[in-house]
């Protein structure tokens, strides 16, 4: 698709879901902008500024409570979307120089995509797969008892998977 | 009426008092860093905190309700110390920067420390670092010497309507930012400075220019000149511990000839300008039709918020310049080629009370041929640091006379310092262009005088009564304009100034000043309309000199080139 038609198939889908929500107010706003993301995966200044001309509140305040909560994300997500537990038992086992690992290797923070679009980083609270810790997902996959090294290769490895699907 | 005991002693509250305006109308100061006055308060930071007795945990002054009988005690050992804890989790993540700080012995966080006696870094922990800000062509925003008050947050929003800046993320990682963090150039800021006089701390200060000016001045091959905004002389006489009110125009102008200004001219003569051509663009509107209301343009923030805010309402805007940006222009334009100097050889500044002025003279429109009208802005509290840094003490000066190679100002002109002053210099010249007669006795300024927020008068143009409406606050103009476009007001001309009060209360002038000192510089202004005998711009001499001379008349062509301006509309965030 063209960059245009890419624009207009998300004006659309913001469209669309600030047409669930007429003469919506002010309390609206959490649940429209978990819509928002749900129908463009992440939520883009665009939407952000037109939801907040929707319930006329300044961008300014929309931005401020969109950032309060971990749930949203502020750039599309990758080609492959990386999620790292960070709950207790993960911690225990050494998430936290996993994490490190990643963000070194990406050059991003957790929320953000790569400038390539190919990664993009989340952190998630405890997914329950605490026998597997640390555990990480890429696009949904589950990985375990993954370290600084392993990752590296993972990532690696999907590289080498992007480059052979192109 | 309910009697409270706070420290053993009675006192008198009213029945709708929180516990902290009670304790402050009886003289018992306690800190406070989030409250402010006329909003409701917030609660956020704590340090109002109190002992009630029957209250088992200390209680926020600031947000809590005065019953009879009562029994507070304001500084008990365990209040003194919850405060002084406070303060120390605030320096834990603070810059030990004070030396190097524009706040230096101005700074509410820097007070509260000293007041109670923190000497050493008890509590140490990860500061936070954010990158500075300082896109913006008026303000910088230092995210690192922020304590998020939210004072900025509140006056932005519940003052002026604007809502640039917010708190962003949560957590450790919680700021004050613009709408995707960008930078404040880029946002809806509309550069009034507000934010700046309720900071506590130096986490927001105007963009200086006072290296520009040095060194224009000490580079020699520049003739600098300076022009002061009427609220200046009303003002700066209080950093130097003269009488909040006093009018130190001539010890002002010997002051800035010692600095190294080759002339001194005073904003009010352009304001004599301003009030020629807007009072004939009214008396235009009025007889040959225009958009109506006609509203007022000589505050920068006020323009742009009605670029972004109310774009519909552009051609209502009075297409005049202000008087900073005439006098800019009637300076390279007229004055240079009298002196037999090259404009661009003229450098030229501003003294302001506001941090608006800096963003309006960037504006594209204010430049002819890559020459700028004004070349650097300072504002009030510059001002101060500019005469200081030359070892001068305003006390010590003898008042000298104004340059004056446009002549004298009128006292009209002097009115543009407070809200609805532009009003009524304007309707005295606007009633003399309708009806050929002065605006007589009949007309009582009073309603349109004063620190309320939104003032209406009717006033008789010869067969036509006026309606006429004069709001300061944008929040209080955006009230006006929301009436006026359902039908509930009408409105024929409205003057806006920004900041609540008008320019004597501008986002430049010196921080932490109590309402009173506004009211004198407000009182000075009008003492001097007064006794002044020459009381209108259309009557002034020299304004019908340099009509007569260079500009025609007004309206005229000369005119529209150098003294009206035209507006954009704009999408910010
Ligand atoms: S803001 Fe206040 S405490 Fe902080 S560095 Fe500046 S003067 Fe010091
Ligand atoms: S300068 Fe005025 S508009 Fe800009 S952030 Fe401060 S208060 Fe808001
Ligand atoms: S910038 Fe100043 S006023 Fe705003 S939250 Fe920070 S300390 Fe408070
Ligand atoms: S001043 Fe009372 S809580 Fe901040």
């Amino acid at each position: 698709m063209m960059q245009n038609d890419l624009q207009t198939a998300s004006t659309s889908r913001i469209d669309a879901v600030l047409a669930r929500h007429p003469g919506a107010a002010r309390d609206s706003l959490i649940p429209i902008l978990q819509e928002v993301q749900e129908a463009q995966g992440y939520l883009s200044e665009d939407a952000m500024k037109r939801v907040g001309q929707h319930l006329k509140l300044p961008a300014s305040k929309v931005y401020g409570v969109a950032t309060f909560y971990n749930q949203f994300r502020f750039s599309a997500v990758g080609q492959f979307h990386i999620a790292l537990c960070r709950g207790t038992a993960c911690h225990v086992k050494g998430s936290a120089k996993v994490l490190d690992a990643l963000k070194l290797a990406l050059k991003i923070e957790p929320g953000q995509t790569t400038k390539d679009g190919m990664f993009s980083l989340e952190i998630l609270a405890c997914i329950g797969a605490c026998g597997l810790a640390p555990a990480m997902l890429v696009n949904g996959e589950t990985y375990a008892n993954v370290t600084p090294d392993s990752v590296r290769a993972i990532l690696h490895d999907c590289r080498k998977r992007s480059a052979k699907n192109a | 009426m309910s009697n409270i005991e706070v420290n053993g002693r009675t006192i008198e509250a009213q029945p709708e008092d929180t516990v902290l305006a009670a304790l402050r109308r009886a003289g018992v100061r306690i800190p406070t860093l989030c409250a402010m006055e006329n909003l409701l308060p917030s609660g956020a930071c704590r340090l109002c905190v109190v002992e009630v007795e029957g209250q088992r945990n200390l209680v926020p002054a600031c947000a809590f309700p005065v019953t009879p009988g009562m029994k507070i005690k304001t500084h008990t050992p365990r209040a003194v110390k919850a405060r002084k804890t406070i303060i120390e989790l605030l320096l834990a993540d603070h810059p030990d920067d004070c030396l190097y700080c524009a706040r230096n012995n101005n700074c509410d966080l820097q007070r509260l420390a000293q007041e109670h006696g923190v000497r050493a870094r008890r509590i140490h922990g990860e500061k936070i670092r954010r990158p500075l800000d300082a896109s913006s062509p008026s303000l910088v925003r230092d995210p690192d010497k922020c304590v998020l008050c939210g004072r900025c947050v509140r006056v932005c929003e519940e003052v002026q309507a604007v809502s640039a800046i917010d708190f962003v993320g949560r957590g450790s990682k919680t700021h004050i930012g613009t709408a995707f963090d960008e930078g404040l150039n880029v946002s809806s800021c509309i550069h009034c400075g507000q934010c700046v006089h309720v900071c506590p701390t130096g986490a927001l200060t105007e963009q200086s220019h006072v290296e520009d000016v040095i060194q224009a001045i000490a580079a020699g091959d520049k003739h600098v000149v300076v022009q002061h905004a009427p609220a200046v002389s009303v003002t700066i006489g209080e950093m130097f511990g003269l009488k909040s009110g006093a009018d130190v125009a001539g010890v002002l102008t010997a002051a800035l000839r010692r600095i190294g200004f080759a002339k001194v001219f005073d904003t009010s003569f352009a304001a004599d300008l301003t009030v020629m051509e807007e009072a004939s663009e009214l008396a235009e509107r009025l007889t040959k039709g225009g958009a109506l209301p006609m509203m007022t343009s000589c505050s920068p923030g006020w323009v742009k918020f009605v670029e972004q805010f109310y774009p519909k309402l552009i051609p209502n805007l009075s297409t005049c310049k202000s008087p900073q940006q005439m006098m800019g222009a009637v300076i390279k334009a007229f004055y240079a080629k009298q002196a037999g100097i090259d404009p661009h050889k003229v450098f030229s500044v501003s003294i302001m009370p506001c941090t608006a002025k800096k963003f309006e003279v960037s504006r594209p429109e204010h430049s002819r041929d890559g020459v700028a009208d004004v070349d650097a802005v300072l504002t009030t509290r510059e001002l101060a640091q500019l005469i200081k840094m030359h070892g001068i003490n305003l006390k010590e000066l003898t008042p000298e006379g104004a340059d004056t190679p446009f002549g004298e100002r009128s006292s009209a002109g002097k009115l543009f310092g407070a809200t609805g002053g532009v009003m009524e210099a304007a309707l005295r010249t606007a009633h003399f262009l309708v009806t050929g007669k002065e605006l007589d006795a009949n007309f009582k300024p009073t309603a349109i005088r004063g620190l309320n927020g939104i003032k209406e008068a009717k006033v008789k143009v010869g067969d036509k009564e006026l309606t006429v409406a004069v709001a300061s606050g944008l929040k209080n103009a955006r009230t006006v304009l929301d009436q006026m476009l359902s039908g509930e007001r009408h409105v024929d001309f409205l003057e806006v100034m920004t900041c609540p009060g008008g320019c004597i209360a501008g986002g430049g002038q010196p921080l932490g000043v109590p309402l009173e000192a506004i009211r004198e510089r407000m009182q000075a202004l009008y003492t001097i309309d007064k006794e002044d005998t020459l009381r209108t711009a259309h009557q002034n001499p020299s304004i019908q000199k340099l009509y007569k001379d260079f500009l025609g008349k007004p309206l005229g062509e000369k005119s529209h080139h150098l003294l009206h301006t035209h507006y954009e509309v704009r999408d910010v965030a």
